[in-house]
């Protein structure tokens, strides 16, 4: 550290910072890093952010590689139900049930433990943790000009118990009975009885263990993200200067904060009926030749509880996809974000609705018709924030100098998806329509485009943009194209002709279609949709294997701003050092969208306003 | 062995596409960085925009070819009263928001293509517009409203409860892992109470005997309606959540153990009808939907058409379980007389299974009567669920 502060400053940056910046005697106070001192401090249990962020993302990456296999699993199924797949039983063990001719299938009830298993580990543990983990941790310190989070203990906490969520989860997979079956909702009775399904027993007991070690994690770190944001920012640093980026993931944070706190409730209650004799979610059930005891509870109440959680879920997910799509679209275009203010605003409006729309998941659960229209009103009104951020996307890219990478691409990939996945959200939100749509495949082509698709977008076109923030490496870019040419094409092959399957009426969660003539003829197109998918994820092997080459083999970054953004994450050194900045902290002198303004390509935050500089009211 | 040959082909194309990218990347270094990057610039707006073209031409193409299996097109009109005007709000909203979709879409993949770096363009320094904002925010918040206000209108006249006095036909639906359980109400026209304790081998649905509404209710193996009548579903779960869905009469409600849902519709197109209309054919004569025309078992050509096989299902839409997939049950809708004649025909459950068991409460004074009383007719003015019976 000492050497590093010692070099002559040559970068202009550097000058700037130490004409402006604002010193805070950070080095003063330890000489060498007391949190980065050993192999074991530096890369398990690190206190520094940068370095949670990757245990993040990678920690993320392995999920979502057990999670889209999980998936190819069951599409074999629903494609070729007829095949032989007893090649599968070195790795699936008794989930594959092999008949005296030799032929082998998968049994049902790993079916649905396969179904549940990948909801819940892309929605918990890829979605949330591996896109707002990986970025809330890297870029909030690194964009508001802190050293580090508020509280880094805290934050290596929230990592740890993310991974200790993790290894419960995996460790249910091996279980006698099978992991949790009953859907990444975990709707009682189903959930809370292990009469009636067998992973409703061990399994649902480590599920619940598992997400509530999860809830932790996200409160740790969700804490630590609003105080940083909150009190940390530098000189300068108003909160509409800040990039949309540290909008998004402060306002993920705070939704999150308040809602999953809901979800251990509602977990805390499944537990106290399945182990306690109560009734809180239980009534009147004859099962397994018997009478329960359970009088007087409604399911109806977990799913309140549940989808408390379950709405917000989804903008835990897609604002910090949001956030950065906005940031790496307006970087790439070399034009600030068009309409500042009213994305920030929509994002305020988005997160504010989604606490109040839960019940459009439950249209058709036995809830009074007459409260689903307060639902439906505040649900379709989402619709304008969401309209306004994709017009708004579309204004960034018009009369801009578009630069193609993967990082831009995949960004311009987002909001197709955006438009596409949430369009058909219109049709679900009106509950008169949702009675024919709930629960069928046009749902699960709908959520998959709009948080799932959409989300990774999100996530891969942070990880291209921000990846020699990470490593101080280039991604390759000829096979950053290749995926995100082969992921844009494989996804909408995949989940859109499920829109059909759906608006013929064909129900989700079916281990297979022949049982009905109404579902049964569109045997080429579930063939088809397998295919894709596999494909598709063969190209997620690929970004997987350009990511990990690249860490040490990947071009190697020689300027400190490659894209000439105007952020402060890219003044910092090149190679990374805790603490951020080797000298002063940068002070903020303006907002963070200054590109091609008096045709200037871009102008740094760091840089004072000039006495020339034409006046923007953003 | 072959697994080991397919891990080496994949380890294989791996190798070259990661050489491939290397290739490319030491090119563009040769070439200098921005002039690749302008090539690559070209290139990439120019993918874009073929995506874009194929993209949209794939969505047309696609709905059409599907359109004849899909509920809301081809053959596939709704076969209940309120079904259609949900089919309506449907396609209002499948007209407006296809008409966002395309125009943002191109826009998207447009301006991309159009605005890509040149050699010396610059970007315009636009960061906001305050009128074109305001049209942006407006003009979805009204298609919005246009678009809530039907919906709803549709949805409380759907999901509205029979008023007392209406003339309509109640029917009760269980769900149990893994199949549904039907029971209809008899001559009486109502169905009797239950209590799930009570429920046995021979007493599936935990009817209570000393109540005598139940004594004529009977339980069907399918359900079977007249055309043009209301009927109220009374809808619910013996153990875990499952879902009453039919879905060529656009209905969808939750089984609940513990709390009674309902769904109310009136079936308009019987059975035959809908056949009919599958197997039309056009002006000359050849089948209109020929996919319907296909044999129902491909190994027997000449055996009955998918059309003229083809029945309403109920299937359940709720996850309850590793059979979740498979409860399904004919639906049959008939006209009044066939109704009438099937209703004559069914027996109730009590007196084909209960009656005169250790179940039976009126055992004792059914064996009384039977004892004292020889005139048949007595016997059926007293009882008069025992008509199916007393035949």
């Amino acid at each position: 550290m000492a050497n590093v502060a010692d070099k002559p400053l040559v970068h202009e940056d550097d000058l700037l910072i130490e004409e402006y910046g604002y010193d805070d005697h950070f080095h003063d106070h330890h000489h060498g890093d007391k949190f980065q001192s050993n192999f074991v401090t530096t890369y398990f249990f690190s206190q520094d952010h940068k370095m949670i962020a990757k245990q993040f993302l990678i920690t993320g990456m392995f999920w979502a590689i057990i999670g889209g296999l999980m998936s190819l699993v069951f599409r074999l199924q629903l494609g070729f139900p007829e095949e032989n797949m007893a090649w599968l039983k070195p790795v699936l063990g008794k989930w594959i049930t092999v008949n005296d001719a030799g032929i082998g299938s998968l049994a049902p009830e790993f079916y649905y433990a396969l179904v549940t298993m990948h909801g819940t580990i892309l929605v918990f543990f890829v979605l949330t943790a591996g896109l707002s983990g990986t970025f809330s941790n890297l870029l909030i310190p690194l964009q508001i000009g802190a050293r580090d989070m508020a509280s880094p203990f805290m934050n290596m906490l929230s990592y740890w118990f993310f991974f200790l969520a993790g290894v419960v989860m995996f460790f249910s997979l091996f279980l006698n009975t099978g992991p949790f079956a009953g859907g990444w909702t975990a709707y009682p009775p189903l959930s809370a009885l292990p009469q009636a399904s067998s992973g409703s027993g061990a399994g649902m007991t480590l599920w619940i263990v598992s997400l509530v070690f999860f809830v932790v994690s996200v409160l740790l770190g969700g804490i630590n993200y609003i105080t940083t944001v909150l009190n940390m920012r530098t000189k300068g640093m108003s909160m509409w200067r800040m990039p949309l980026t540290i909008w998004a993931f402060f306002i993920t944070a705070i939704i999150g904060l308040l809602s999953f706190p809901v979800l251990v409730s509602a977990f805390l209650l499944v537990t106290f009926d399945r182990s306690l004799g109560t009734s809180f979610f239980l009534s009147e059930i004859f099962i397994g030749g018997q009478a329960l005891d359970h009088v007087g509870g409604s399911p109806i109440l977990y799913q309140h509880l549940f989808w408390f959680l379950g709405h917000p879920e989804v903008y835990i997910i897609i604002l910090p996809a949001m956030g950065i799509v906005s940031e790496v679209l307006s970087v790439h275009s070399r034009k600030p974000i068009f309409g500042y203010k009213a994305m920030v605003y929509s994002i305020l409006a988005i997160a504010f609705l989604s606490f109040i729309v839960w019940a459009h998941h439950m249209f058709m659960s036995g809830v009074n018709p007459f409260i689903s229209n307060f639902f439906v009103i505040f649900t379709l009104i989402i619709a304008v924030p969401s309209a306004v951020k994709v017009f708004n996307w579309i204004a960034t890219l018009y009369g801009g100098n578009v630069r193609f990478n993967s990082a831009s691409l995949f960004a311009i990939g987002f909001v197709s998806m955006f438009i596409s996945g949430g369009l058909t959200g219109i049709f679900l939100g009106n509950s008169a329509i949702d009675i024919q749509l709930h629960d069928t495949y046009f749902v699960v082509a709908h959520f998959h485009i709009v948080m799932g698709v959409a989300a990774f977008f999100g996530m891969f076109a942070g990880i291209y943009n921000w990846f020699p923030k990470m490593y101080g490496r280039f991604m390759n870019e000829t096979l950053g194209k290749l995926h995100f040419w082969g992921t844009i094409v494989g996804a909408y092959a995949v989940f859109w002709p499920m829109h059909y399957l759906g608006m013929a009426g064909v129900p989700r969660r079916y281990y297979r279609f022949d049982s009905f003539a109404a579902f049964g003829s569109f045997d080429l197109m579930n063939q088809f949709i397998t295919i894709a998918a596999i494909i598709t994820f063969g190209f997620q092997l690929l970004f997987v294997v350009n990511f990990f080459y690249s860490i040490w083999k990947g071009k190697k970054m020689t300027d400190r701003n490659p894209w000439k953004a105007s952020t402060l994450e890219w003044t910092t050194p090149i190679e990374g050092i805790h603490g951020n900045w080797p000298g002063k902290i940068p002070t903020v002198q303006r907002w963070a969208y200054d590109y091609g303004k008096d045709g200037k390509d871009f102008i740094p935050q760091i840089q004072p306003v000039g006495a020339d500089e034409s006046k923007d009211e953003h | 062995m072959t697994a080991l040959f397919v891990l080496l082909c994949v380890i294989l194309i791996g190798i070259i596409v990661v050489q491939i990218g290397k290739v490319t990347e030491l090119a563009g270094k040769i070439r200098g960085e921005e002039e690749a990057q302008e090539r690559t610039n070209r290139t990439q707006a120019g993918y874009s925009m073929i995506f874009m073209i194929v993209f949209l031409l794939a969505c047309t193409v696609s709905a059409i070819y599907y359109k004849d299996s899909m509920l809301w097109y081809g053959p596939n009109e709704s076969a209940s009263a309120h079904g259609s005007s949900i089919d309506y709000i449907f396609n209002i909203t499948l007209f407006f928001t296809g008409i966002v979709f395309f125009i943002t879409q191109i826009l998207l993949f447009y301006f991309a293509y159009k605005y890509r770096a040149r050699r010396g363009s610059k970007a315009e320094y636009i960061s906001h517009n305050n009128r074109l904002e305001v049209i942006w925010t407006a003009i979805p918040a009204v298609v919005m409203t246009f678009l809530v206000v039907g919906g709803l209108d549709a949805w409380n006249d759907v999901m509205a409860d029979v008023e007392e006095g209406e003339d309509y036909i109640e029917i009760e639906a269980t769900g149990y892992q893994f199949a549904w359980h039907l029971r209809y109400p008899g001559p009486d026209g109502k169905l009797g109470a239950r209590d799930y304790k009570m429920i046995s081998a021979t007493n599936p649905l935990g009817q209570v005997w000393s109540d005598e509404k139940n004594l004529d209710d009977f339980h069907p193996s399918e359900i079977v309606l007249p055309v043009g009548k209301k009927v109220r579903v009374r809808i619910t779960s013996r153990d875990v959540l499952h879902n009453f869905y039919l879905p060529h009469f656009r209905v969808k409600m939750d089984a609940v153990p513990g709390m009674p849902t309902y769904f109310v519709f009136t079936p308009t197109t019987t059975t035959e009808e809908y056949r009919a209309k599958l197997g039309a054919l056009n002006d000359r004569g050849e089948p209109q939907y020929p996919e319907w025309h296909a044999p129902l078992d491909p190994e027997d050509p000449e055996g009955p058409t998918k059309f003229e096989d083809f029945n309403f299902e109920l299937a359940c839409a709720e996850l309850c379980g590793k059979g979740h997939y498979a409860m399904r049950r004919a639906v049959r809708i008939v006209s009044e007389a066939e109704y009438k004649n099937w209703l004559s025909e069914q027996q109730s459950y009590y007196d084909s299974t209960i009656k005169g068991t250790e179940d039976d409460p009126f055992a004792a004074e059914t064996a009384e009567e039977e004892a004292e009383l020889t005139d048949a007719s007595s016997i059926q003015e007293e009882a008069p669920e025992g008509d199916g019976s007393a035949e």
